[in-house]
């Protein structure tokens, strides 16, 4: 396994813990029960969120394993939207989104119902990483 | 008896004026810095869409700019403390471009300036390129923040105002992206709070304006910088109007100036005031030396 590779892995492990050790931001998402598709690179992770606690993250591929909304994007724009200070551009997955270093895709109702929260779970590595 | 004030009190009064728009009645409030006493060049400040008039308080209470600049900043109908015109709950609020200019002319001539500064920021950014095409006689100059003839969007704005989606949280967390990373906490979040608590469908009607209805590409060439000198100024953060698109429509309109400035995103004035005042003062400097 490469570092960076290694990197993300250690991130995901850690996930459950910087979200589900945050009562504020489990607060924000306590109205939340789905499981959305974080993928990296060719990787998926299957999030299950239970009242804005993770509650479990299946490292896929695992076959015919239903989903709300995916975020996709390569190791290294996670890698660049997990720094303490991102680059103009990598800032947001939204950005990330309008130019085409990120899909954002599904039901994407449970996301924008809840936008804040999401948001700051996918970012939430940030705190681990910074640089 | 104690006479000096026993709390911080700042130099900023707010104020109602009427203002008939498209036919109607509309009660339109307005601040400004008291520290200018009327003698300044008045300075008319436009909020962003879906937002409202306090995105520009720091720059009333700076004595820099105020020394020189009546800052004086009003909010649009249906946004912040003014009013939506009677009947509005039996109407989609939509701004078109006649409408915002008839709003900030009819504001300008209701409060007697003569010829304002008028800075904008993102819509507002937008309309000053309309304001310095079709009202140039007017204006000492404009300064559009996070400005261009056109941008491409980024998201349906169907998800702005529905039933099952709550409309402040939606608006707020959408753009929260556009504030730069290195913004103190407290002024990203007193911006947010201006999306935040944005009245229902507002932002969305604001968009129908930036979206739909202002699209300079074919136009932005014919605007003449000697009748009304023109700056631009775009945060490297702002995804939404890029510095991409800002140097483009600086291209296209001879002798406007474009500046990208660092680490601010599309929020300049209320994200990070201390910082914007650096791009600013340098700006309102040269326009002191304006005829």
């Amino acid at each position: 396994m490469d570092k960076m590779s290694h990197v993300i892995t250690h991130c995901i492990e850690q996930l459950p813990g910087l979200v589900n050790g945050n009562p504020q931001l489990v607060w924000r998402g306590r109205f939340l029960n789905t499981t959305f598709l974080m993928k990296i690179d060719s990787r998926p992770y299957y999030v299950t969120i239970k009242e804005g606690r993770i509650e479990d993250i299946q490292s896929g591929p695992a076959l015919l394993r239903s989903w709300s909304f995916a975020v996709k994007a390569s190791t290294q724009a996670w890698l660049k939207h997990w720094e303490t200070f991102p680059e103009p551009g990598w800032h947001d997955i939204f950005s990330m989104a309008k130019t085409g270093q990120a899909s954002i895709e599904g039901d994407l109702h449970p996301l924008m119902a809840n936008l804040r929260y999401v948001k700051e779970v996918l970012a939430a590595p940030r705190a681990m990483i910074g640089g | 008896m104690q006479t000096k004030n026993a709390a911080e009190i700042e130099p900023i009064v707010g104020r109602y004026i009427h203002l008939q728009l498209g036919g109607r009645d509309n009660r339109v409030y307005y601040e400004e810095s008291v520290l200018a006493e009327n003698t300044g060049i008045p300075f008319v400040c436009l909020h962003t869409a879906g937002a409202d008039g306090r995105q520009f308080r720091h720059l009333m209470t700076d004595g820099d700019i105020t020394r020189n600049f009546r800052v004086i900043a009003f909010d649009l109908p249906w946004h912040g403390k003014s009013l939506p015109p009677i009947g509005y709950h039996e109407e989609e609020y939509r701004l078109t471009t006649e409408g915002y200019v008839e709003a900030i002319t009819a504001f300008c001539r209701g409060l007697g300036l003569e010829r304002p500064v008028v800075m904008g920021c993102s819509m507002g950014g937008r309309v000053v390129l309309e304001l310095a095409l079709h009202h140039s006689e007017e204006l000492r100059a404009v300064i559009g923040l996070e400005a261009s003839d056109y941008q491409e969007p980024w998201y349906d704005t169907e998800w702005l105002h529905r039933p099952d989606v709550h409309g402040g949280e939606v608006c707020s967390a959408l753009i929260s992206g556009l504030v730069a990373p290195q913004s103190p906490d407290e002024y990203r979040w007193e911006t947010l709070w201006g999306y935040l608590s944005s009245g229902p469908g507002v932002f969305k009607g604001d968009l129908h304006f930036y979206r739909q209805d202002s699209d300079y590409r074919d136009r932005s060439a014919q605007i003449d910088t000697d009748r009304c000198p023109m700056f631009l100024l775009t945060g490297e953060y702002d995804f939404s109007c890029t510095p991409e698109d800002t140097e483009r429509t600086g291209r296209s309109i001879s002798g406007s100036e474009v500046t990208i400035m660092k680490k601010l995103g599309h929020f300049p004035m209320s994200e990070n005031p201390a910082h914007f005042r650096s791009y600013l003062l340098p700006v309102l400097r040269k326009i002191l030396t304006m005829p």
